[in-house]
């Protein structure tokens, strides 16, 4: 018995050693089997607080990368929309889709109703459509029109069974739209010279605006839905007399053969211009 | 500064360094992972006693694990490298009685060759032991060679900065002081 104390003391270094050893290893092959090493939950608890100040730094260098990222995201969750997705809708809709909310509880903005062109001018300097869908088919003023390619005009004229449509191509005509790329916004017109072509302007000088980009209606846009399709750049040239790009619009609608069109009503629009209207108080 | 406070302050820089800094470096190679942290250490005291000597190094290391999520990968050769340290010690110090006139081991209380010997040794048995026991998890034995040596190289480059840009400045001591 005597020996073995003086064993332990004489090689007491050697058996800690020997001991820390065992443990450092027990700890590893534990952990890694199952993931419950001792004391592992204080030990993240407090790694865990450390770790998150150093996030908080470090998050803020990745914030344009994250940007980057998100902004990828949208994208490509934006293009999944159902208004992206536009077919040529053949069907006379008989029963109007009247439903405020739907199961999950969100507004509905925009109803979306089938109409047919009967009627469409391309060469004038003021050109309209007239629709085969009026009043009693629940057609109101202002109502916008998209064709299954992109914008196509707004509803200026209603009668019961008809009803007027400003084409985009009209000398008045003024739609909010915006860069697709970096929602520059900016206003589409048409120059009343060329059916194919309409103007983007209100473009800042600086924004970068490449051929081919797309240009779709702007978020601000009352009446349309935000991101259908306007047209596409296709000549880019500089007003010398003011800050702003003049960009010439290949249109996305194809106005020749146009034969089936939606109207599209926000229903939220009335409260959002009564509001808007109302004096500003606090001031 | 007493040495005690100086070895808690250089016990969390050496974590903080090798955890936020060390680690975070993009992998340029697999078999290359910077480390640092066990110079802690090599310049613990040389009055310090065996027993805290492996006590403090099983903590350390064990620290450090608990920040990369790897309990006991490199607990196990900080306790190592803490066990062997006083003996090559003894055999390195030329001078009678260094370990007596100077508070820890560095250029000047060693002499050039014998501190550099000291941490060449040392890393190899540190990298040695720890790609050792990551060896035997995973990996194969070109991996194990070629981590060694790839690990060794940049470990000592490191050590070798940080002794340049952080002199150490040692008093020597004498009984009468």
């Amino acid at each position: 018995m005597k020996n073995i104390f003086i064993f332990i003391r004489r090689y007491f270094n050697f058996l800690f050693f020997l001991v820390l050893q065992i443990v450092s290893l027990i700890l590893l092959i534990r952990y890694n089997q199952t993931h419950e090493a001792v004391y592992a939950g204080v030990a993240n608890e407090i790694t865990g607080r450390i770790n998150l100040q150093y996030n908080k730094i470090q998050n803020y260098f990745h914030l344009k990368e994250n940007n980057k990222l998100l902004l990828e995201e949208n994208t490509r969750l934006k293009n999944m929309l159902r208004t992206d997705f536009e077919s040529p809708d053949s069907s006379r809709l008989a029963v109007l889709d009247t439903l405020v909310r739907d199961t999950l509880g969100r507004q509905r903005k925009f109803i979306w109703l089938p109409a047919k062109v009967v009627n469409n001018t391309v060469s004038q300097q003021l050109n309209y459509l007239t629709l085969h869908r009026g009043a009693n088919q629940g057609v109101k003023k202002d109502m916008a029109v998209i064709g299954p390619q992109g914008v196509v005009g707004t509803v200026i004229d209603v009668s019961e069974n008809f009803s007027r449509v400003m084409s985009l191509l009209h000398r008045n005509s003024k739609v909010s739209s915006m860069l697709k790329k970096g929602n520059i916004q900016g206003t589409v017109e048409w120059d009343g010279k060329d059916p194919r072509f309409i103007t983007l302007r209100n473009i800042p000088k600086s924004t970068p605006v490449a051929k081919g980009d797309t240009v779709v209606t702007s978020s601000y846009s009352a009446n349309f839905p935000s991101d259908i399709l306007v047209g596409f750049v296709d000549e880019i040239s500089k007003d010398p007399g003011s800050n702003f790009l003049v960009i010439r619009l290949k249109t996305a609608t194809n106005f020749y053969n146009l034969e089936y069109v939606n109207l599209v009503e926000n229903v939220q629009w009335d409260e959002q211009r009564r509001l808007e209207a109302a004096p500003v108080k606090n001031q | 500064m007493s040495l005690l406070v100086k070895n808690i302050i250089r016990f969390i820089l050496f974590i903080l360094v090798q955890v936020y800094v060390l680690s975070q470096i993009p992998p340029l190679h697999q078999f290359i992972t910077p480390y640092l942290y066990f110079l802690f250490i090599l310049w613990l005291p040389f009055n310090i006693s065996r027993f805290s000597l492996l006590l403090v190094s099983f903590l350390f290391g064990l620290t450090l694990d608990y920040f990369l999520s790897t309990p006991g990968l490199h607990a196990a050769p900080c306790v190592l490298i803490a066990y062997l340290r006083p003996f090559l010690i003894n055999i390195l110090i030329s001078q009678e009685g260094a370990e007596l006139n100077y508070a820890e081991p560095s250029i000047k209380s060693m002499g050039i060759a014998p501190y550099g010997l000291y941490v060449l040794v040392f890393t190899f048995i540190h990298h040695f032991y720890l790609v050792l026991i990551e060896w035997l998890h995973f990996g194969n034995f070109l991996y194990f060679i070629g981590k060694v040596t790839a690990t060794t190289g940049i470990s000592l480059l490191l050590i070798f900065i940080t002794e340049m840009l952080f002199f150490r400045k040692q008093k020597f001591r004498t009984n009468t002081a």
